[in-house]
């Protein structure tokens, strides 16, 4: 298979995070991190190493958490919080509502493990609602990156961005297929491969499973066009209306609830302006289970081949 | 601040923030004036002799002393204080609760109003922000201290508990957390609610070094007791203040029951008030 993106390495998006948190504590001094109890599958050790006195560990107290870092906003500093996305966002969904959103806050929420592919543990700790809470905030920016590199230049550039920010990463190893030390622009979709029959967006570690799918799809003849929504909100919509004019269809696929994802923010951008057929790669209204994260994206329907079938719908209902 | 005003100037602050107090909660036929009449002396204390802060306000709040209202339904004493000590005009107090104002029904930064620095409303959150702030005093080397009202009925929330371990635990010591102990809550008494037991115990189990005021609407009482808590700053525990007030204090049909927990005055009950309120500084 020959895909438009290749891979040398494999690393979680996590430490995609870890890594840009300590560069930012090397070059911006308001930078601080606020973790509860999961500092090292949060990867925020090394930071905590080298910065102790801005390094926050409150404990499994996450409302605290939320309430303490939009605290710290007041005197200049930066918070970034850490800890799963299960607890990141509806745990404390109130107080990142009022404490942060509604105040204007200056806080990064850092959530790793996020979705299905957190494996193992079960549908307790998978959240796939994140998405949609953090995007019906008014004021919150939501950031899906897609790989180590792109976490890492994520997380990079939301220190430099006014306002609170949904981050969202995950627990597996994936392929490294972005440049290293890449520019980060908020909002900003990126094209990955250009095609005229079919525009697949994606977002986060479906971005990979999109580049697969373009590749059995091209042995097929038929050309997609793969764009990486890295940012949620504020959404790209004229990256998106500029991609569906000229292919008429499109498929979205996410590691999230086809309730309130980035599909359903499509088919509103879509509906809107210029309707044309949909379809959406994402959970169907289900909890996940415990599995191997292949298995899971597999049995959930979240895979290359599901996109693949997606974008062949698709291009059927033109 | 230039000179502080008396004790006796401080009484007469009171007495027009009280007039304040109903007189907006009248205008509009709703807001919260038990907690705020209760309230009345240790806001007054707070900003006509304790607090250290500057203006024009900033939301920074670097060397200054800083204040969070967790229990932020009695915004009317906190907007009429914050008008009488110069933060913006008396005047705006008219569009309490009005569309289009920056007098939310609870406390708000969204429209910028001067003196506000995070939205309250929903309990159980100040404390934790007041914490934050309180830290990076530290880290930023800032001398002052960060004050923050909750109040009784708040503490079934379980983030203050959170909130309580965490500071005794970092030994956040440049905080001042007062209680409204008024023993009232929407429902009836805290007693019938859901008791609270030994409150002091509670705080001072969690770590925090606690003082009392027997009687938080009698001012000489108050301002002795608050200084007295500045004076325990610095010294490795955070300080809890359990404030007791009456509900409704300085009125005499309100006072000291529920009922008036979120009720507005009808015209003859607002004159009633009025008449047992000398107007000291002016109504707006």
């Amino acid at each position: 298979m020959n895909t438009k993106f290749t891979y040398t390495d494999k690393k979680d998006t996590r430490s995609g995070f870890g890594d840009g948190l300590l560069e930012l504590g090397r070059t911006n001094p308001n930078v601080v991190g606020l973790c509860a109890d999961l500092t090292g599958s949060l990867k925020m050790g090394a930071f905590k190493k080298e910065f102790p006195e801005r390094f926050f560990q409150v404990g499994i107290a996450e409302a605290n958490m939320i309430g303490l870092a939009a605290g710290m906003t007041i005197g200049g500093k930066i918070p970034f919080t850490g800890t799963f996305a299960n607890f990141s966002t509806g745990r404390v969904y109130d107080q990142i509502r009022q404490s942060v959103a509604y105040s204007g806050k200056n806080v990064k929420i850092c959530a790793s493990h996020a979705g299905l592919t957190l494996g193992e543990d079960g549908a307790t700790h998978q959240i796939l609602e994140d998405i949609g809470m953090m995007k019906m905030l008014p004021h919150m920016t939501v950031i899906n990156p897609c790989d180590y590199n792109q976490t890492k230049a994520a997380t990079i550039a939301i220190a430099e961005h006014e306002g609170p920010v949904y981050l969202r990463f995950g627990r597996p190893s994936m392929p490294i297929f972005t440049p290293a030390n890449q520019k980060f622009e908020i909002g900003k979709a990126w094209k990955m491969v250009d095609g005229k029959d079919v525009s697949i967006f994606a977002t986060g570690h479906l971005v990979w499973e999109a580049i697969l799918a373009e590749a059995i799809l091209a042995e097929k003849g038929i050309s997609a066009e793969i764009i990486n929504i890295h940012t949620i909100k504020p959404l790209d919509e004229e990256a998106i209306l500029v991609s569906v004019s000229k292919t008429g269809c499109a498929v979205s696929a996410e590691e999230h609830q086809i309730n309130g994802g980035l599909g359903e923010s499509i088919a509103n951008t879509l509906v809107r302006n210029n309707p044309k057929p949909l379809e959406m790669v994402a959970v169907k209204d289900s909890f996940g289970e415990s599995g191997t994260p292949a298995e899971l994206m597999k049995k959930y329907g979240l895979s290359a081949e599901n996109i693949v079938a997606a974008a062949l719908r698709a291009i059927e209902r033109k | 601040m230039d000179q502080k005003p008396t004790i006796n100037e401080l009484k007469k602050i009171s007495s027009q923030v009280r007039r304040d107090i109903v007189r907006m909660v009248h205008a509009v036929q709703s807001g919260h004036p038990g907690g705020s009449l209760g309230c009345t002396e240790f806001f007054v204390a707070l900003y006509f002799h304790l607090l250290d802060y500057k203006k024009p306000f900033n939301m920074d709040g670097q060397n200054e002393d800083l204040f969070f209202l967790s229990n932020g339904h009695i915004s009317p004493v906190w907007y009429s204080v914050l008008a009488r000590s110069g933060f913006f005009d008396v005047k705006e107090l008219s569009t309490f609760r009005k569309l289009n104002s920056r007098l939310q029904g609870h406390p708000a930064t969204e429209e910028g109003l001067e003196g506000i620095r995070v939205a309250s409303g929903s309990l159980g959150q100040g404390l934790s922000v007041a914490l934050g702030a309180a830290q990076v005093k530290k880290l930023n080397k800032d001398p002052k201290t960060v004050y923050v009202l909750m109040g009784d009925g708040e503490q079934q929330e379980g983030q203050v508990w959170e909130a309580a371990m965490y500071a005794a635990h970092n030994k956040i010591d440049n905080v001042i957390a007062t209680i409204d102990y008024n023993g009232q809550q929407i429902d009836g008494p805290l007693t019938e609610v859901l008791d609270l037991i030994d409150l002091k115990a509670k705080w001072e189990a969690f770590g925090w070094e606690v003082i009392t005021t027997a009687n938080g609407n009698d001012m000489d009482q108050l301002v002795a007791n608050l200084t007295k808590a500045k004076s325990l700053t610095g010294k490795g525990k955070p300080i809890l203040h359990i404030m007791t007030t009456a509900m409704g204090s300085g009125i005499d049909f309100m006072e000291g029951t529920h009922e008036w927990h979120g009720i507005a005055p009808n015209d003859e009950q607002l004159a009633r008030a009025l008449g047992q309120l000398e107007e000291t500084l002016g109504d707006y």
